[in-house]
């Protein structure tokens, strides 16, 4: 984007309608999108200072590390998936006859609920080994940053359950277009802070 | 009218329409009533705020004079006056209120983008008010750790609201945050996509912009608050040890165990520095409109006030640590935030500059709006100027934790922006109500409060110099501290009263004007932007009648040579109203003064 073309430009000597309908520097899309952008940009402020924050407190002696449960390998799999079936509807959604929309959009909210639950037997798992959330601050920000993640795709899956109850009696589909894609982004980078979230968890 | 497109390039949209009374008042959706709302909100916590400043001032000024105040009711009252006064006063009252009243009708929108989002938003705003003064009923009192909320001193058994109060200030924040994400993506969002025909970014008043890049800081600095609020709630009440170190109390271990306060701190300043922009830029925006309209000056140097903001804006995000430079850190952290620190002050003294030069040789019209931004512009200069000697270590090594910081900050972020909040009202008042306010009332409230306002924080410099510190509920005896810094202290107690009473003559005349007011004439300041161009006023529901406006000039056309009167509305055409050529006009016959 010119960003730098526009400040650069004097607003006193150009009169006149400028940009037609759209005034210059309006993106080309709808608002739910632009608004969108700016709530992943928050979200990624909100898991990034989790992560330093993690960083600088594994520095303090009492630390020690977690060995992560093996299942989270197998959450991360439903995860992928249901970002997969997202996709997936999001292109079944732009094509003229729509094939498979329902199955493949409803598919993708319920891998995430059971990615949802894979956590929750991760977190009993925890439990009953003694890895209790006050006993160490590595287990306290296991709960802490695995649990607000949930919290996301909980937000998400209410959109979700909005746009099916709507496809389920009989929307068409392009008037939840915007929607599912909506959904689809939001499903992707929920994906991509699980992986870095995993990462930054199972390495140290 | 049922349906209208909420702005020129969005598709059709129906425009929620009041059934009935509640849904008119209460439950509105409309911007305009959800900006009085957040602003009553606002200015009712501001008055809380008002009034345990002069409760604890009473403390300091006749030490032990009053009952009731004793040291933990005096931390009490300071906590709380920092916290509502920053967050819940300010920050709500500059977004949530001129930021819903401006941005529509600047950007010559009908409404917000996702008008029922911003009700969500003053609604949840509410509940964190009613949060945060739910903790002066519990048991214990609401916290009484210092605006800042360090830790472990939060958790402390001496500390007072240790438990129920901290709890409920945290959780009141979050919520708060809810309520200003809500608000702040519908204020960015409707700036980019909302304006009308030919107003572009570059055509925006410098309100909007102040405004919308301090929505673009506080939605990504709030984040910082809510992570430490969170883990701070964990630590508190499930009994981690994020933020709490091993602490003995008492001769008792705590359960916590190698928490980090420090992270705490950098946490809550990252947060903390770019909130005072988000305070300070919608001031700045505003002030420039009402010094350039009452001037009939075009802003000296928009452009340069635009990158000024958004080079601020950036800035913030790097300066935090200078809250922090007795904290024990690195010398060359220290060397590094001092540099960022002194760095944005250049931006903030170029917007100074040109608020005064559009000052020069100005049309000025002296009346209570110009009175009070002009009286921003000394308020301002003089908080900034003890900022620059704050932002280097070794200087502020010895003042930190003193009253000199107590005076900057608070001729900076305290009086200056109350200054440019008492201006806009003054200046808006025709528009929200269709009155005209009582000029003498209001010059006279300006006298009062700005040289009322020097005699309260003026001494505190020099208070500071002396070595007397902060948060100390009374002086006591030192080698250093003379006994007159207490008649000093009774002074300036005397004249924090005499502000505060002050303030009655702003609610008296605005409250009196609405009904007794005279009735005000479209327009009346004879303003260039487009919130003064609706069709009836106040604006009513969806502001712009049948057709929404189409600009063709920035905001600032005042005593344009050649035109019929000295402004000429953003919406008038060219053909209309021919403008100069500014390529070839030239006055003097001297082409070189033709550019700026
Ligand atoms: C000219 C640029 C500025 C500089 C160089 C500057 C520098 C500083 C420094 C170094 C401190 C820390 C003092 C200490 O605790 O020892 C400080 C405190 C503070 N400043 Fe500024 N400042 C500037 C402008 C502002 C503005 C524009 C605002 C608000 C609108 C502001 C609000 C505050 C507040 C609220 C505090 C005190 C926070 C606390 O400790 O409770 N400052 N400033
Ligand atoms: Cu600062």
């Amino acid at each position: 984007m010119s960003v730098f073309k526009h400040l650069a430009v004097k607003p006193w000597e150009r009169k006149g309608i400028i940009g037609g309908l759209k005034p210059e520097g309006a993106f080309d899309s709808p608002a739910e999108r632009v608004a969108l952008s700016f709530f992943l940009v928050i979200a990624s402020v909100v898991f990034s200072l989790f992560t330093v924050s993690y960083f600088i407190r594994m520095e303090l002696p009492d630390w020690q590390p977690l060995s992560e449960p093996a299942q989270l390998w197998f959450n991360t799999g439903l995860l992928v998936l249901s970002s997969v079936f997202f996709q997936w509807a999001r292109s079944a959604s732009n094509s003229e006859q729509p094939k498979n929309l329902i199955t493949a959009f409803i598919g993708g909210g319920v891998f995430a609920i059971l990615f949802i639950a894979g956590q929750l037997m991760t977190w009993e798992s925890l439990q009953a080994g003694g890895y209790y959330l006050t006993s160490n601050p590595a287990n306290a920000f296991y709960y802490l940053m695995t649990g607000l993640h949930a919290v996301h795709l909980l937000g998400g899956l209410w959109v979700w359950s909005k746009s099916s109850l709507r496809l389920l009696s009989g929307a068409e589909a392009k008037e939840v277009r915007l929607s599912i894609e909506l959904c689809t982004v939001y499903w992707h980078f929920l994906l991509v802070v699980w992986l870095v979230l995993f990462a930054v968890l199972a390495n140290t | 009218m049922a349906y209208v497109p909420l702005a020129d390039q969005d598709k059709e949209m129906e425009m929620h329409h009041p059934h009935n009374w509640v849904e008119e008042y209460v439950f509105s959706q409309d911007h305009k009533v959800i900006a009085i709302q957040y602003g009553s909100i606002a200015v009712f916590t501001g008055i809380v705020g008002l009034t345990l400043s002069v409760l604890f001032r009473l403390q300091l000024g006749f030490p032990e004079s009053v009952d009731f105040i004793d040291p933990n009711f005096y931390y009490q009252a300071v906590t709380m006056h920092g916290m509502i006064m920053v967050v819940y006063f300010l920050t709500a009252l500059f977004l949530g209120g001129f930021g819903n009243y401006m941005i529509p009708l600047m950007c010559g929108a009908r409404d917000m983008v996702f008008p029922f989002m911003n009700m969500l938003s003053v609604w949840t705003f509410l509940i964190s008010v009613i949060i945060l003064m739910a903790s002066f009923f519990v048991g214990g009192g609401p916290t009484g750790a210092g605006w800042t909320l360090y830790p472990p001193q939060t958790a402390m058994e001496g500390t007072p609201g240790h438990d129920m109060g901290i709890v409920l200030m945290l959780i009141s924040l979050a919520v708060f945050i809810i309520a200003t994400t809500m608000g702040g993506l519908n204020y960015a969002v409707t700036v980019l996509q909302y304006r009308c025909r030919g107003l572009t970014m570059m055509r925006l008043p410098l309100t909007v912009w102040g405004i919308f890049v301090a929505t673009v800081l506080a939605l990504f600095a709030f984040p910082a608050l809510l992570v430490a609020a969170i883990m701070m709630l964990f630590d508190t009440l499930l009994g981690t040890s994020f933020f709490m170190p091993a602490v003995i109390e008492a001769g008792q271990p705590l359960d916590h165990n190698g928490g980090s306060p420090l992270l705490f701190q950098h946490l809550f300043w990252f947060f903390g520095h770019p909130e005072v922009y988000i305070v300070a830029l919608p001031a700045f925006g505003l002030v420039s409109d009402v010094l350039s309209t009452h001037a009939r000056k075009n802003i000296f140097g928009y452009r340069m006030m635009v990158w000024a903001i958004v080079a601020i804006g950036g800035l913030s995000f790097i300066v935090w640590a200078h809250h922090m430079y007795v904290s024990g850190m690195h010398p060359y952290f220290g060397f590094f935030f001092a540099t960022t620190t002194l760095i944005i002050a250049v931006p903030t003294a170029m917007k100074v500059y040109n608020w005064v030069l559009t000052l020069w040789e100005g049309d000025i019209r002296l009346n209570a709006p110009m009175y009070f931004a002009i009286g921003f512009i000394f308020t301002f200069i003089h908080g900034g100027l003890t900022g620059l000697f704050l932002g280097n270590v070794v200087i502020d090594l010895p003042l930190s934790d003193t009253y000199f910081v107590i005076a900057h900050f608070h001729m900076v972020m305290g009086v200056s922006p109350i200054l440019v909040l008492f201006a806009a009202i003054y200046h808006w008042y025709p528009l929200m109500s269709g009155r005209m306010f009582n000029e003498k009332i209001a010059k006279l409230h300006f006298w009062l409060t700005f040289l009322g306002a020097y005699a309260i924080y003026l001494p505190m410099h020099y208070l500071g110099f002396l070595g007397v510190p902060r948060r100390y509920y009374v002086l006591g005896e030192t080698d250093f501290i003379p006994m007159s810094a207490q008649d000093l202290n009774a002074a300036i107690t005397i004249a924090a009263i005499f502000v505060a009473v002050a303030q009655l003559l702003f609610f008296w005349n605005i409250i009196w004007s609405l009904k007794h007011g005279k009735k005000a004439e479209k327009n009346p300041w004879g303003s260039a932007s487009l919130e003064w161009q609706t069709p009836d006023l106040p604006p009513k529901h969806g502001n712009w009648g049948e057709d929404l406006p189409t600009v063709y000039r920035w905001a600032y056309d005042y005593s344009v040579p050649g035109a019929h009167e000295d402004f000429i509305p953003q919406n008038t055409p060219e053909s209309v109203e021919p403008t100069v050529d500014t390529e070839h006009f030239d006055p003097d016959h001297d082409q070189s003064k033709a550019d700026i």
